[in-house]
């Protein structure tokens, strides 16, 4: 008689996702560190630009903004500062959704919206700082009503 | 010798609080004081061990059971440790109550559990160090699925750990005398040759208890003893298994791990040399 067959106990349930060999969490955790220094640079410099120099948050108005953006120096700075923080925050909750959801499902439903938030910030906030008119004119060339007063002068 | 003096010693063997009135605080002083026993008498105190039970057996209807709490109290002296009193109820007290050891002596990695919500090894925690005054609970170390009260299933670490291939990999033909190291290249990797695999560090990761995917850091630092290993030739493949989406970069650096370590291995230091490692390319 054949010694019964006894099965590996409970091997199967723990099975690990299959290994897909790739680089991408080391670059996404080399990512965070970069940018991580690189955002805490920026953040600060444009908190003490904004609150600190000059009139501080008293002078921060439309017109503030509006003369940070006509130079090249600090359209630069901002897009910097809006992507890094976008992309870093993002992979942040990408890594707390894939810590946190059980099912399959829920983890792709809530990293396309994650991605939809990501994309259609960046995209509208990229937009914004190249194509800001501080003083927009009608096809006529003359001031639309409601431009800032500073635009007649 | 006066009562309050031999109150006083008591409480001073129990490392306890003594006022100026000299009246020791807390269970064990009151205890001591109240024996009047002959001089020389061990001093005993009372502690209520509140334990984590679980039995699928409990079930009578097949629907499935709850882990409850349940105190015991049990008479202890300041030299008897966390599993002491877990023995004394077992064997006193209630025979069903369940838990692994084996060595009781810290080396056999066995007894790991939550004491007081931290991870540690029951028989290298004395009672007294732990407060006494309140109840000292007493759980399975999370994030592996419960069999029976303190007994868990440890196949899913033990699994990442095989994954790891914690085995000398060497090419070439077998040499004919031993494979030599010098000290340096042995004092590289002598901290994670500690490793007793009593799962408190994996136990205490939040990231493994979210799921149970990623590796932990046992594996890591089983796999850390042999990347850094001079006479290993293994490295790279190890790395690769490591590089894994539940690999070392699932690591946020709590240091849960290093804490919880009985045999106080740098964890958390020597998971970040297996990302170094990773990151550079070079052992």
């Amino acid at each position: 008689m054949a010694a019964p067959l006894l099965e590996a106990p409970r091997s199967t349930p723990y099975r690990r996702s299959t290994s897909r060999r790739s680089n991408y969490e080391m670059y996404s955790w080399l990512f965070m560190r970069l940018s991580g220094a690189v955002l805490a640079v920026l953040v600060i410099g444009h908190l003490f630009v904004n609150l600190m120099v000059g009139d501080g948050i008293n002078g921060l108005d439309f017109g503030f903004v509006a003369g940070k953006w006509a130079s090249p120096f600090w359209q630069v700075w901002d897009l910097a500062m809006l992507w890094l923080a976008m992309i870093h925050g993002s992979n942040g909750v990408r890594t707390i959704i894939n810590d946190y959801t059980q099912r399959d499902t829920t983890r792709m439903v809530l990293k396309t919206l994650l991605a939809v938030a990501l994309v259609f910030t960046v995209v509208l906030g990229t937009l914004v700082i190249f194509t800001f008119e501080p003083c927009p004119v009608g096809p006529d060339g003359a001031l639309l009503t409601g431009a800032p007063s500073f635009c007649a002068g | 010798m006066s009562s309050t003096a031999r109150e006083k010693s008591a409480a001073k063997r129990n490392g306890e609080h003594v006022d100026e009135n000299g009246h020791a605080h807390g269970k064990a002083g009151e205890e001591a004081s109240s024996e009047n026993g002959e001089l020389g008498a061990i001093p005993s105190f009372d502690v209520v061990m509140r334990i984590r039970r679980y039995n699928a057996e409990d079930a009578e209807d097949g629907t499935p059971v709850e882990a409850r709490w349940e105190d015991f109290t049990v008479t202890l002296h300041g030299t008897d440790r966390v599993l002491d009193a877990l023995h004394k109820i077992k064997w006193e007290q209630d025979g069903s109550l369940s838990f692994r050891r084996s060595c009781a002596h810290g080396v056999c990695g066995s007894d790991a559990m939550r004491i007081n919500g931290v991870n540690r090894l029951a028989c290298k925690v004395l009672v007294k160090d732990i407060n006494p005054d309140k109840p000292i609970t007493v759980e399975p170390i999370k994030g592996l699925p419960v069999e029976k009260d303190l007994v868990v299933d440890m196949e899913p670490f033990f699994q990442s750990y095989r994954e790891v291939m914690p085995f000398l990999i060497t090419s070439g033909h077998q040499p004919t005398r031993e494979r030599k190291q010098s000290q340096e290249e042995r004092e590289r990797f002598d901290d994670t040759t500690k490793c007793i695999l009593c799962a408190a560090c994996t136990s205490s990761c939040p990231v493994f208890w979210t799921d149970g995917q990623y590796f932990g850091p046992a594996a890591i630092v089983n796999a850390h003893r042999f990347i850094f290993d001079s006479r290993d030739e293994g490295a790279d493949v190890r790395l690769e298994v490591l590089n894994d989406r539940e690999g070392v970069w699932r690591c946020r650096t709590t240091f849960n791990c290093s804490e919880a370590c009985p045999r106080g291995i740098q964890v958390t230091k020597a998971i970040h040399e297996v990302k170094r490692a990773l990151l550079t390319r070079t052992v």
